[in-house]
């Protein structure tokens, strides 16, 4: 009784958040923090499994390890192509989603069909298309007489490396689509008409008009696909296994390897961390810009 | 039933927003108190404190002599309606009034004995089955209304409850609130930025301006008495004229006349001259204290005419007039009377009402 | 904040175009947008259903010269394909009701009690909506394997649950905003205290926001793999993806596509019936977590 109106309040708002935040703390802090310690001893094989404590050396050996780092530029090619890609097509199909035609509900569920399913199962239906033997791909580049004979597409570095990209682009560029589409949607369609009356061109207005109002949907979009490509598994996990030679291991991939089947925990903690740091310090400058942005197109 | 009474109360959000500063007034049963005020002056931000939905920052709100400052809003026994009426959407009408009830642990009997009289009363009672959203604008006001009455509170408090209906219906939902609340015999807390609805509901009148009580009196006295320039620019439409004029011996100097001052205050170096348009009336021949001025805009209104007039030998003062339609003048000059019981003075920088002559 | 779209949306045109200019390119265009959207899954569909002569053909055979249902008997015939499924729906399921339960409390904490530190949680909660899985995955082997976890469903629904509450308080909390604040005065008036107003008054009001949220939460749940893979090594317990996945791992020479393909579609068909059902909530519902951060 002798609290007031306004600490009751509080106190009720602690309470409603506190088993979200416990789970959170679970989940997302406690790993984390976790792997930070671990990435301080040495626990693997070679010490039967016992944590020994050996300060940095987690990191200094991943500076000289040449896999770590081929993972990175792997992650670093996969990621980047497949993002821009998937912002052009993405971009297109918002613009011919925001038109109006007949049936116009029923082709946005089937635009937003590829991004709803599950990941893995995307990836053995992709491996099957870019199969060397009976693979659609292939087939149909023979048919078109572009190659002489069966692409290995899995099996060689550089088109395993596309193959895969061909497939996240696929299944993520519906989640651009939606975002670019919903920005699309707020852009109040007058504008167009004042800037055509001024003697602009369809071009000119996108150039204009559309880019510079879609910008803070555009770094969204770029921001959650880009730590999304950053931390992708199931795909090439399903598709490559990382192979052939170690082409497409991204950095979860070796993460994965390198806990899971090396049982090297110590390691694998220094390899978390890092790429935790690299995320975090990716997103400030990314959410930088983004508020810059949107300070600048006064939006929200 | 009980009496309600503001303490000092005082809310600050941070040290320049402060919505209410200082406020001390009170209601008594069979009172209909109208908080009123332009938007941003504090007056919802009282309602909210006296409802429990705000924490005061200093003073105290009771009810019945009791100090309900730290209780919530549901332990104070007030009923509130809303502006947006804010009925349960997905419970029916019957259900929307008897939920407060039922939160009081009401034997289901009785539940329904006050909804019928309360019902029966406000005409809802073929509609006590249907959900809000299949009810007009009007019907649920008065559910809202009936949410109120069938809790039979101590003090209802109705925030901007006519705001939301078309011009035509908050008439006539108007005067029924005025019927509705004259039978009960609880006070009442009202708030609104219609000076209308103040006018015609109120037993009492609180004009609110930045976070301060600037008149607290009965609509009557609001109106012929308006405590300061705020008052009296605030009240009535169309606006008073508020003139600053210099002054001379006893007179104030508008453009070529002089207007006597009256006799209970000393004549200041300058004074703010107040009279409502309704009250400018034309001179006839034999007065002596006349305003002359050449017509500038004739507006019409159907039963009047809104004349205003730039007044001879100052070409910067307008003054504007509301003469009844029927008066009729020739050429594009008017002389105005100004008759003394209705001319208003205030101090120049305070704003205050100077004193009348008695 | 962002209007959601919504059937009445504004019509835009950002290409105000000649008239046949769009007569031609823009059914162009809708054809290309289905073909890229659908062809792959048609794809799989087509092999499902064909003899495994006719998959192993070379050239291809495009069409299946002869319909067969025997890759889809199979799975469920040679592999416990019943119980992937029931266990992806028990996981999902289970995880998507513990969310709400436990998101949504949080998002309407966020949302209207002014509470020190929100803009940190707010901050903290968006941040954590963009950690890829693998960064969690080290140290919750090691809480499962303490707490004895592994082969339970536990071990897939506690992170399930909470790599999704990040987003329903996103989502939630939006919609949250969006309820007249009238409505909770009212409810405080008439003498309900907070639980009582979240259970009574605005849970049954946010009933679209709930389905909106579950929709997504069932979907990420029912698609997670790295956690699947990782915590769940006994057969019975197995969840579609990674049971599918190692349809393709496990076979020594010759990959079984037809049941793989069969699979695929099995797998994926309650999804794309939930699409199909709820497209515009999805739509709703990832723009709302998204942009609204």
């Amino acid at each position: 009784m002798s609290s007031t109106l306004e600490t009751r309040e509080r106190r009720t708002g602690w309470l409603l958040l506190a088993p979200a935040l416990i789970l959170l703390a679970l989940v997302y802090a406690y790993p984390i923090a976790r792997s930070l310690w671990l990435s301080l001893f040495n626990q693997n094989l070679g010490t039967e499994l016992q944590p020994v404590f050996t300060g940095l050396d987690n990191y200094v050996r991943m500076s000289g390890d040449g896999r770590f780092w081929q993972s990175i530029l792997n992650t670093s090619v996969f990621t980047v192509a497949s993002v821009l890609i998937e912002l052009v097509i993405g971009m297109g199909i918002a613009l011919v989603l925001n038109q109006s035609f007949p049936g116009r509900g029923a082709i946005r569920t089937i635009a937003i069909l590829p991004w709803a399913l599950p990941t893995a199962l995307i990836g053995t239906t992709w491996a099957w298309i870019f199969n060397d033997q009976a693979g659609i791909v292939n087939d149909i580049l023979l048919r078109l007489g572009l190659i002489e004979t069966g692409i290995n597409w899995l099996g060689n570095p550089l088109p395993a490396l596309l193959s895969v990209i061909v497939a996240d682009v696929w299944k993520t560029t519906p989640f651009i689509s939606i975002l670019l589409l919903a920005g699309l949607q707020s852009i109040p369609g007058d504008l167009y008409e004042a800037h055509a009356i001024d003697g602009a061109s369809p071009w000119q207005s996108f150039r204009q008009i559309t880019l510079p109002l879609l910008m803070p949907q555009i770094l969204v979009a770029t921001l959650f696909r880009f730590a999304q490509a950053f931390g992708i598994f199931d795909l090439i996990q399903v598709m490559t296994s990382g192979g052939p030679g170690g082409a497409t291991e991204t950095v979860s991939i070796y993460i994965y390897a390198t806990v899971m089947r090396y049982l090297d925990f110590g390691y694998g903690a220094a390899l978390v961390v890092v790429t935790f740091v690299v995320l975090v310090l990716v997103m400030a400058i990314a959410a930088f810009f983004l508020s810059k942005v949107r300070a600048a197109t006064g939006d929200r | 039933m009980a009496k309600l009474e503001l303490i000092h109360l005082n809310k600050t959000y941070t040290p320049k927003v402060i919505p209410v500063k200082d406020l001390t007034l009170s209601v008594e049963d069979h009172e209909f108190l109208t908080l009123l005020g332009p938007s941003g002056c504090g007056k919802s931000t009282t309602l909210r404190m006296i409802a429990g939905l705000e924490q005061p920052t200093r003073g105290e709100v009771r009810i019945g002599g009791q100090d309900v400052s730290r209780k919530s809003a549901g332990d104070r026994n007030i009923a509130m309606v809303f502006q947006s009426y804010a009925l349960y959407p997905h419970m029916s009408v019957y259900d929307n009034m008897a939920s407060g009830l039922k939160l009081r642990k009401m034997p289901s009997g009785e539940i329904r004995s006050r909804i019928e009289e309360v019902s029966r009363f406000l005409g809802l009672k073929d509609l006590l089955d249907r959900r809000p959203g299949k009810l007009s604008g009007g019907q649920r006001q008065r559910v809202a209304l009936g949410r109120a009455l069938v809790r039979q509170p101590d003090v209802f408090l109705l925030d901007e409850p006519l705001s939301n209906l078309d011009a035509l219906l908050r008439e006539q939902v108007r005067a029924e609130l005025k019927q509705i609340f004259a039978s009960q015999a609880t006070p009442v807390v009202y708030v609104t930025h219609d000076q209308t609805e103040a006018m015609t509901l109120s037993s009492q009148v609180a004009l609110l301006n930045d976070g301060y009580l600037q008149q607290l009196a009965s609509p009557k006295q609001i109106y012929s008495q308006p405590a300061n320039r705020f008052v009296a620019g605030f009240i009535g439409s169309p606006q008073m004229n508020l003139l600053e004029l210099p002054c001379r011996e006893n007179y104030a100097l508008l453009g070529n006349s002089k207007i006597p001052l009256p006799t209970s205050f000393a004549p200041p170096p300058h004074v703010v001259l107040g009279i409502r348009p309704e009250h400018a009336r034309i001179a006839r021949p034999e007065e002596a204290i006349t305003v002359t001025g050449t017509i500038i805009l004739v507006e019409h209104l159907g039963m009047s005419n809104l004349v205003s007039l730039r007044v001879a030998g100052s070409e910067s003062i307008t003054v504007r007039a509301l003469l009844s339609a029927e008066q009729s003048w020739q050429g594009n000059q008017i002389t105005l009377a100004f008759p003394p019981e209705h001319t208003h003075w205030f101090h120049v920088e305070t704003g205050d009402r100077l004193p009348d002559a008695e | 904040m962002v209007p959601l779209p919504s059937s009445a949306a504004v019509e835009t045109s950002p290409s105000p175009s000649p008239l046949s200019v769009k007569k031609i390119v823009l059914p162009l265009a809708v054809i290309l947008v289905v073909g890229f959207s659908l062809a792959p899954i048609l794809w799989q569909v087509l092999t499902s259903v064909k003899t495994n002569a006719d998959i192993a053909a070379v050239p291809n055979v495009y069409l299946p010269t002869r319909f067969t249902l025997e890759h889809y008997i199979e799975i469920f015939r040679r592999r416990p394909f019943l119980s992937y499924m029931l266990n992806s729906f028990m996981v999902a399921t289970i995880s998507t009701l513990l969310c709400l339960l436990i998101g949504t409390p949080a998002a309407y904490a966020l949302a209207r009690l002014k509470l020190p530190g929100e803009q940190a949680i707010l901050a903290i909660v968006l941040i954590i909506t963009l950690f890829p899985y693998i960064l969690l995955f080290l140290g919750l082997l090691e809480i499962v394997r303490a707490l004895g976890l592994a082969n339970n469903y536990l071990a897939l629904v506690i992170p399930y649950t909470a790599i999704n509450v990040p987003l329903t308080i996103l989502v939630m909390r939006s919609f949250f905003q969006q309820l007249p604040r009238d409505l909770e005065d009212s409810a405080k008036v008439d003498g309900y205290g907070t639980w009582q107003m979240l259970a009574q008054i605005l849970v049954p009001l946010t009933v679209p926001a709930l389905v909106t949220t579950g929709i997504l939460t069932f979907i990420s749940a029912w698609n997670e793999f790295l956690f699947a893979l990782t915590f769940i090594t006994r057969e019975s317990l197995k969840t579609i993806p990674v049971a599918v996945a190692q349809i393709s791992g496990t076979a020594a020479f010759e990959i079984p596509y037809g049941p793989l393909a069969a699979a695929t579609v099995v797998g994926t068909l309650p999804l794309v019936a939930l699409v199909l059902l709820f497209q515009r909530r999805i739509v709703q519902g990832l723009t709302a977590g998204a942009v609204k951060g």
